[in-house]
């Protein structure tokens, strides 16, 4: 039998992939994770709590009880993501014994370590990571990530922040593409970007693994909007569980953000969904608030 | 100029269009059922299959897909495209497309963390074929009408069913065209008869 390669580059960022045009939703439990896998979703973010009640409860927000992962590995077929605080080491080789498909080393969690992030190209498992630029986005696919996805601002249901962060990154991305070679090691200086990263993304004209949006994604428009401004997929948060009914919320946004540019179709969507999560303004949070600041 | 379509519900579809490119046919990118009538072959990219299915039946595409294949014309389904495409699927009453007589088995190697490559034997190509492996199906059983192409560990990962070509793994993710030529070529050659 011909050898078999685990955990390569193209296993882990190939994964992601497959994710591609598709709707990653949280929940808490196997009851949830059977709602949204039938809503369409093409993968499920295992978890204790959605990121408004981890703002609402405040404290040490750390990585899901096993149990709970574990319930919603057994619920579904498809793949299961859990979240593990920056930096936590073990937080992160325990769920990928358990075999969870995917771990995302998240803001939403307290970080454990606030200078370092993993070195996620030393796992079998693939990672995503959060960002907010380019010069994020680099430092992390350097240290092995192999999914990326805004940061925009968790749990309050407010698109601003995943915009602003979409948009940056994109721009980001078409200078480093439009500079001459000569010009490359100096942006990589003042993105703090790896310089091979950056040959790599001008060559390919885009970012060497997918970018998703998430944080703030509340309606089946939001999500939409996000594929518009060049997403390849989008994460949903707290916005599908503390919406009025979850289930049509759910089934919604999976059918905006396949057909984003079809207007009637999300109009139609739209209608008598009920009311979606209860939104935040993002200036009555103070900095400390904000989970998009932690990460380095 | 031989036009293949490549349904772009969710999954891998960037990739399959570059490969089908790559080998000289023209790609489109099907979203809406009344685009089939354009196309001359399909492939049914990998992605998640569960939530194809529910595309599939949400924008009404299971008819004409099935109208598609009765009119002869050829379909690639590829790792969540082969689950569409089986007449059967252990430990499910029901097949989604049900038109490819093979037996498959979903996430058959185990989670995200058993993905692999592996360098494959792969009948009709001199070289071995590079495939990446990801949460992949494998193919059980064939029937007799069913021509195996390549195994891998004792498993069926590629097999042609007359007009029909399904894989476990995910050619579209490698720049090896090989595959992708080969379904061209079942294309080109199917578009000559009905011609």
């Amino acid at each position: 039998m011909a050898e078999r390669q685990l955990g390569t580059d193209r296993v882990k960022r190939g994964m992601a992939e497959m994710q591609k045009g598709g709707v990653i939703m949280d929940v808490v439990n196997a009851e949830q994770a059977k709602l949204a896998e039938s809503a369409g979703a093409v993968a499920v973010m295992a978890l204790e709590r959605v990121p408004s009640d981890i703002r609402a409860a405040g404290g040490v927000a750390r990585m899901a009880d096993p149990r709970i992962v574990e319930e919603v590995m057994n619920a579904v077929s498809i793949p299961v993501m859990a979240k593990a605080r920056i930096g936590h080491i073990t937080e992160a080789r325990v769920l990928e014994a358990m075999g969870v498909d995917y771990i995302d080393e998240s803001e939403v969690l307290t970080p454990a370590d606030e200078e370092y992030h993993l070195l996620k190209s030393d796992y079998t498992v693939p990672f995503v990571c959060g960002c907010r630029d380019l010069g994020e986005a680099a430092r992390r696919i350097g240290e092995g990530a192999a999914m990326l996805r805004t940061k925009g601002e968790p749990g309050t249901g407010n698109i601003v922040e995943a915009v602003r962060h979409i948009r940056k990154v994109n721009a980001q991305v078409r200078k480093v593409v439009h500079m001459t070679p000569d010009e490359l090691m100096t942006e990589a200086k003042l993105l703090g970007a790896p310089f091979e990263l950056l040959l790599e993304i001008k060559e390919l004209g885009r970012l060497p693994v997918v970018n998703f949006a998430a944080g703030g994604v509340a309606t089946p428009s939001d999500a939409a909007l996000m594929m518009e401004l060049g997403a390849d997929g989008v994460f949903v948060g707290s916005g599908i569980f503390k919406s009025d009914n979850p289930e049509k919320f759910a089934r919604a946004i999976v059918q905006a953000t396949t057909h984003y540019q079809d207007y009637d179709l999300i109009g139609r969507i739209s209608k008598e969904l009920g009311s979606a999560m209860k939104g935040m303004e993002i200036n009555s949070l103070s900095l400390e608030q904000r989970m998009q600041e932690r990460g380095w | 100029m031989t036009t293949i379509g490549v349904l772009g519900l969710q999954g891998a579809v960037r990739e399959h269009v570059r490969s089908i490119e790559a080998c000289g046919a023209q790609a489109v990118v099907i979203k809406h059922a009344d685009q089939l009538k354009d196309v001359d072959g399909l492939i049914m990219p990998g992605g998640e299959s569960t939530t194809m299915r529910r595309l599939i039946d949400l924008y009404g595409f299971m008819e004409p897909l099935r109208a598609f294949a009765k009119a002869g014309k050829p379909l690639f389904g590829t790792c969540a495209g082969l689950i569409l495409l089986a007449k059967e699927i252990v430990g499910y009453d029901e097949p989604h497309l049900g038109l490819m007589d093979v037996v498959v088995e979903r996430n058959s190697f185990g989670r995200q963390v058993d993905s692999f490559e592996a360098d494959l034997e792969v009948t009709g190509l001199n070289a071995p074929f590079n495939a990446v492996f990801i949460r992949a199906p494998h193919i059980v059983s064939a029937g007799p009408n069913t021509e195996v192409l390549a195994v891998h560990d004792d498993r069926i990962v590629l097999a042609r069913d007359g007009q029909f070509l399904g894989c476990s793994f995910h050619p579209e993710l490698t720049d090896d065209h090989r595959l992708t030529q080969y379904f061209v070529q079942m294309v080109e050659q199917s578009s000559v008869v009905s011609a």
